[in-house]
């Protein structure tokens, strides 16, 4: 009888603890993604995690790393103050679109503009999940929300964010970048933009953003696969897929 | 706490209270420091911009208080000495901060130089942040607040601040004002080395060589958040035994007590003296913490009383906390200016003589 062979392994990184996502989320995946990332940099022992309010604010729970729940939309301003410290550490955010595109504009901005050297997780899923599905700042002309349950009206609540062309703006962040998980071709993409967005910190001791599109069946009230698939058809076309700034030359992965 | 024969002080030299405030922080081991400018502290955070880095610390402006309560919480959780300074709107802005400091069980220290308010207000120097420091924040929070009254006081508070805060694993605030802030006087610094501070297993920091630290405020289920406020509860009132401070001012057979704190205090010492002059057995008790509060002392000095005098700079609010602490065994009056006034000798006086309840 042959040996059994170890083929497959969870990250290091990422606890054994039952997730609280909606099925059909892409958080879970996107969890995996940075949890292998530590993993690859051999950086787990000195990775500093912030999380967000919002529908990842139990990620502490899942990534075995030492995490920090930070008051809603300011992790960047608590990651800035453990990088001060603790310079030697790795130092990352997770946060959603309410989190990071609405409350916490302000603390992104900064951040960025300081060129922070911290790496930043941005799920956009276009909806306040947590809290039942509300109009964030990312929400597209026209897509429902329980805030805004015509659609969104530009005339009435403005225009969806584009958070990394906007960041794009400053000289500060060392490198931005839009990502989909979407399909398995899009999740290979993501890794590849966060490992760039790790790299940018540990490598260039400067900022890295990924703007991460994202579904969210649950309050967009569609299936899985209708979520996916929506997302390709429609949410691309506002939030352009791209490496809007690349590491120094020479050290990009990006697809 | 200071004294010309205790060996721990060197000599005495001419100093603002704004920058004690910061050589104390320094002795006590502070090494971080993240605000926002806001008058009248902006001595603080520019004297801390060049003063830090010549002993290895970090200076870092946030773009808000709302940045900076945050990264002082960041740093805090990273396991370092951190503060930050602001004024009255400034702290209403990093009070939720404030709050998850509490509930996350990290120390920080912080300073309110406070100014005359509600709203924009002035920056002249008031008492009107009493009740916002002492009942501060959402949720159940209890926080350990001084409240100074002159330059040595800032810095010595300052600097005690930084290792009650750790042992207590919860932020300490300074409640300053605008006067004590501007001021200058002499003030002797700590020549002898601050006690080392203790260690922090809980910090987030790498999770080398252990299981991962987790710093949180979020308990979803009701009991384990009553496990944490109960236990950040017993280590307030743990503190609270050995940092509870009060002054007194000829009170042994004081009939006529004043009560007052800070920056009032030093007026209300003078109308002791002319109290004293014109015949009335006057005196002063100066509480020195606010939170915890000289409540049984304050009771003790009552029974022989037969009137109590309180003296703010606002519309009366440690009144409040003194006619607890009374109860009833004596009437409790209460004089003060608002708006950034600061009550003179004489309105003082004429109050107490004319029973009127604001002076001014």
């Amino acid at each position: 009888m042959a040996e059994a062979q170890v083929v497959f392994t969870p990250p290091e990184s990422l606890s054994d603890t039952l997730m609280h996502y909606c099925p059909g989320c892409t958080h879970g995946s996107l969890h995996r993604l940075v949890a292998e990332i530590i993993d690859e940099l051999g950086v787990r022992e000195s990775t500093v995690g912030i999380c967000p309010v919002g529908c990842a604010v139990y990620a502490y729970n899942y990534f075995e790393v030492d995490m920090i729940e930070a008051a809603h939309g300011r992790a960047p301003a608590v990651a800035t103050g453990v990088k001060r410290v603790r310079d030697d550490c790795t130092v990352f955010t997770y946060q959603g679109d309410g989190d990071l595109a609405s409350i916490g504009m302000g603390e992104i901005v900064h951040a960025a503009a300081r060129n922070e050297a911290i790496t930043v997780v941005f799920v956009n899923n276009g909806v306040f999940g947590m809290t039942q599905g509300q109009m964030a700042p990312t929400t597209l002309i026209g897509q429902k929300a329980s805030t805004a349950p015509a659609g969104r009206r530009p005339e009435h609540e403005g225009f969806p964010v584009r958070v990394v062309e906007m960041l794009n703006a400053l000289e500060g962040p060392t490198y931005l970048a839009r990502s989909s998980m979407a399909s398995p071709r899009w999740i290979r993409d993501t890794k590849k933009k966060l490992r760039n967005a790790f790299k940018a910190q540990t490598e260039h001791h400067g900022f890295g953003l990924v703007e991460v599109l994202s579904s969210c069946p649950t309050w967009w009230g569609m299936t899985p696969k209708e979520a996916l698939d929506w997302m390709e058809s429609t949410v691309v076309d506002y939030y352009p897929i791209e490496e809007f700034r690349a590491l120094p030359e020479g050290d990009t992965e990006g697809e | 706490m200071s004294d010309n024969g205790d060996a721990r002080y060197g000599e005495p030299t001419l100093v603002k209270g704004n920058e004690a405030i910061c050589e104390g922080a320094i002795w006590g081991g502070c090494r971080y420091f993240f605000g926002y400018p806001i008058t009248p502290q902006n001595q603080i955070p520019e004297y801390m911009s060049h003063r830090l880095p010549e002993v290895g610390g970090v200076f870092l402006q946030g773009e808000s208080e709302l940045a900076s309560i945050n990264m002082v919480y960041g740093a805090s959780a990273a396991g370092a000495r951190v503060m930050t300074t602001s004024s009255s709107p400034g702290i209403s802005l990093m009070t939720e901060g404030i709050s998850y400091l509490v509930a996350s069980e990290l120390p920080a220290v912080l300073v309110n130089v406070t100014r005359g308010g509600p709203g924009l207000g002035n920056i002249a120097a008031a008492q009107s942040d009493y009740n916002q420091a002492t009942r501060m924040g959402h949720g159940d929070m209890p926080m350990i607040v001084f409240g100074p009254n002159s330059v040595q006081e800032l810095y010595d508070h300052t600097a005690w601040a930084f290792q009650l805060a750790d042992e207590a694993r919860a932020p300490v605030l300074i409640l300053a004002d605008a006067v004590l802030g501007q001021m200058m006087e002499p003030m002797r610094p700590r020549i002898d080395d601050h006690p080392p501070a203790p260690d922090k297993p809980w910090a987030t920091n790498g999770c080398k060589g252990r299981e991962p630290n987790v710093v949180n405020s979020l308990y979803a289920d009701h009991d384990d958040m009553e496990t944490v406020n109960l236990r950040v509860r017993q280590r307030y009132a743990e503190a609270s035994k050995r940092c509870l401070r009060w002054a007194e001012h000829q009170t042994d057979d004081a009939e006529l007590l004043l009560v007052a704190y800070g920056t009032s205090a030093r007026v209300c010492e003078t109308v002791v003296t002319r109290l004293r002059e014109a015949g009335t057995k006057a005196g002063l008790l100066r509480p020195v913490t606010l939170r915890p509060f000289a409540s049984e002392r304050i009771g003790e000095l009552a029974e022989q009383a037969r009137r109590v005098v309180v003296v703010e700079m606002n519309m009366g609010q440690m009144v409040d906390d003194v006619r607890l602490a009374v109860n009833g065994r004596c009437p409790v009056d209460f004089t003060g200016r608002t708006g950034g006034n600061i009550p003179s000798v004489e309105e003082i006086l004429t109050a107490i003589n004319e029973h009127s309840p604001v002076a001014g």
